[in-house]
């Protein structure tokens, strides 16, 4: 009866088709605006998209991964490759 | 010393709190010899608890004060959260969202009512002896036993009971007695209560501002109380001269923020205070058991402090009733252990959570914490994120060893481990109906166990709402506990499913005592 759902995974695939375009997008939202209002800005991002998203199990690995794919404590070694 | 059999009391609670009173007078109702040693001799007469939960009102319905309370009490299901200086609410949420019940979503009342309607009643049971100017400064322990050693005005004696319960409010001197701690954590923050009465045509609502102009420290909140006294609270931050504060001439200015400069107040209780969202490991030590504030604490916004520990004295009282009458076996008290944690467990995260949203810790959370209520002002999707305080509803246990899970597909009703959802039934209400003893909730189908009453709807006027309710089907059941908990339920029972349902209820399956 109880049926066991796999998780979905996130997709990390490149999905975004204009790229430059996409990246672009996200600049040009922060024009003019102080540090604290950039912050809240992506946080309004961060709540919008993920309210969008509306999955906490592809949330929590979005979070995992932005918290692990970049070095952000200082005792991490730096990858400089 | 009184005579008799209260000099070897079954159960002896040690402080006369609404926690400790609550328990009195469940089980003085039950008939249990009960001693409550209460260090003073009158009650405290500025209210901390003002807001009183439904759950809270159906647990005193059933202990005869529930109705003299609400008919103090001021009602109110609705609350308005505010930002800055925008006249119209972000947005309101109901208290009540199922309608139709006994009870009203939350009522105000000063705590003091309530303490004072708990010693009313329980001056009708002659097997519970108040002491009040009677000091606990000593605690022995033994293996079946406890006793506390009390100072009072005539002297120093000392007082025995298979069961010791300590409900000595936050400062607990039993928890220090026992050399145990607290764990969790402090908020270093200050909040300003001003109570005060002035007669005003408001609503009764809840009113919680963000960030007003009337206080650039942070949030405030505006709640009515019986005789038209209201409270007024105010975040103060943490670095402030504390004894200043409450001076009459500094409270007025936030006064006059709030409501205005026209208004007439006079000053019931002025009162600075902060909070801590934390608890003791475990609630039972061998023969002594804590309840409330000894064994748990919140920060206010959610009232969950009071609420919560009627939790505790309601969940506790069935199953002191049940071993000392020799129904149960002393381990069904793990249970209480377990339960108490949990329903304590989801205030602390509650409160918690509702602190931090109201008062962020770090830059990133202020910035997402405005993030969302800039958003909430034209976007209903970010509404649910603002946190004015989760205010306080029943805690359930699906995973409890008292409850037994659905073996059968259901697709509503009341899951096992959560409580009683009240409907018409009759002319009257279903949870008047389930009282404080075991009950078998059927639809048809004629089953009957030994010490579990049958209340069967289909002998009902009036049941549609408690079927509907309940998704029941003809034949189906609900397992009701004494505490009106839902311990089990089938579609078509057999007896023995319904047996095994009351023996696991009844701490079967439960743990040993630490
Ligand atoms: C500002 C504020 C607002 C609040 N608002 C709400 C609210 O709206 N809703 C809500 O649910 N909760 C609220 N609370 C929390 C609520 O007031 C407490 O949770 C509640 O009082 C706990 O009751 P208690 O019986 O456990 O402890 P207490 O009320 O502290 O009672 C303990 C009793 O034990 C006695 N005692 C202590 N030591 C001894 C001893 N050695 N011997 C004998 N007796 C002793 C004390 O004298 C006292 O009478 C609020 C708290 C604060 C501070």
């Amino acid at each position: 009866m109880a049926q066991s759902i796999e998780p979905q995974a996130i997709d990390t695939s490149a999905r975004i088709n204009r790229p430059d375009d996409m990246y672009q997008m996200l600049i040009d939202a922060h024009a003019g605006l102080d540090d604290h209002g950039s912050m809240k800005l992506n946080a309004k991002l961060v709540l919008i998209l993920a309210n969008h998203i509306g999955d906490m199990d592809i949330l929590a690995q979005a979070i995992d991964l932005a918290r692990t794919s970049a070095p952000y404590s200082s005792n991490r070694q730096q990858d400089v490759s | 010393m009184p005579p008799g059999d209260l000099a070897a009391p079954e159960v002896i609670i040690v402080g006369g709190g609404p926690v400790g009173l609550t328990l009195a007078l469940d089980l003085g109702r039950k008939g249990h010899r009960v001693v409550v040693l209460n260090r003073f001799d009158f009650i405290a007469a500025g209210s901390k608890a003002i807001c009183f939960a439904k759950r809270s009102l159906d647990i005193m319905d059933r202990l005869g004060i529930g109705q003299r309370m609400i008919e103090k009490g001021v009602i109110w299901n609705l609350g308005k959260v505010f930002h800055s200086d925008a006249e119209d609410p972000l947005f309101q949420f109901d208290m009540l969202p199922v309608k139709d019940q006994k009870n009203p979503g939350f009522i105000n009342i000063q705590q003091y009512y309530v303490e004072e309607y708990l010693v009313d009643a329980l001056a009708d049971y002659s097997n519970v002896d108040l002491r009040w100017g009677h000091e606990v400064v000593g605690l022995q322990h033994h293996d079946d036993s406890a006793a506390v050693t009390v100072r009072c005005a005539q002297g120093e004696y000392s007082i025995t009971a298979p069961w010791v319960i300590a409900g000595d409010g936050s400062k607990s001197p039993m928890r220090q007695m026992l050399g145990l701690d607290f764990e969790g954590r402090v908020f270093e923050d200050n909040f300003l209560i001003a109570d005060v009465k002035f007669t005003e045509d408001r609503p009764s609502e809840r009113w919680f501002w963000f960030d007003p102009p009337f206080n650039g420290a942070g949030s405030a909140l505006l709640h009515k109380q019986p005789d038209d006294v209201w409270r007024l609270d105010f975040q103060l931050g943490w670095d402030i001269d504390r004894d200043a504060a409450i001076l009459p001439e500094n409270v007025e200015p936030y006064v006059r923020g709030m409501i205005g400069d026209d208004v007439e107040f006079e000053e019931e209780w002025y009162s600075v205070y902060t909070f801590q969202c934390r608890r003791m490991r475990n609630f039972v030590h061998g023969r002594v058991i804590f309840i409330g504030d000894a064994a748990h604490l919140v920060s206010p916004f959610g009232a969950r402090g009071c609420n919560g520990g009627i939790a505790d004295a309601d969940n506790l009282a069935w199953k002191l009733d049940l071993i000392l009458n020799g129904d149960a076996a002393p381990n069904l008290i793990a249970s209480y252990d377990y339960e108490a944690i949990v329903t304590a467990d989801e205030n602390i995260l509650n409160s918690t959570r509702s602190t931090d949203f109201m008062t962020p810790k770090s830059t990133m959370s202020h910035v997402f914490r405005d993030a969302v209520l800039e958003l909430a002002k034209d976007h209903q999707f970010a509404r649910p994120f603002v946190n004015s305080g989760r205010l306080s509803t029943p805690v359930s246990y699906p995973q409890s060893p008292l409850t037994t899970p659905d073996a059968d597909p259901w697709g509503g009703g009341v899951m096992p481990g959560s409580p009683a959802l009240d409907a018409a039934l009759g002319d009257g209400w279903l949870i008047d109906q389930l009282g404080d003893e075991f009950v078998l909730m059927t639809n048809g189908g004629g089953i009957t166990c030994e010490g579990v009453r049958v209340l069967d709807l289909a002998e009902h006027e009036n049941a549609a709402a408690v079927i509907e309710r309940y998704g029941l089907t003809d034949g189906g059941a609900y397992l009701f506990r004494p505490d009106q908990y839902v311990a089990a339920r089938w579609h078509s029972p057999s007896l023995d499913e319904v047996q095994r349902a009351f023996q696991t209820a009844k701490g079967a399956r439960s743990g040993s005592i630490n």
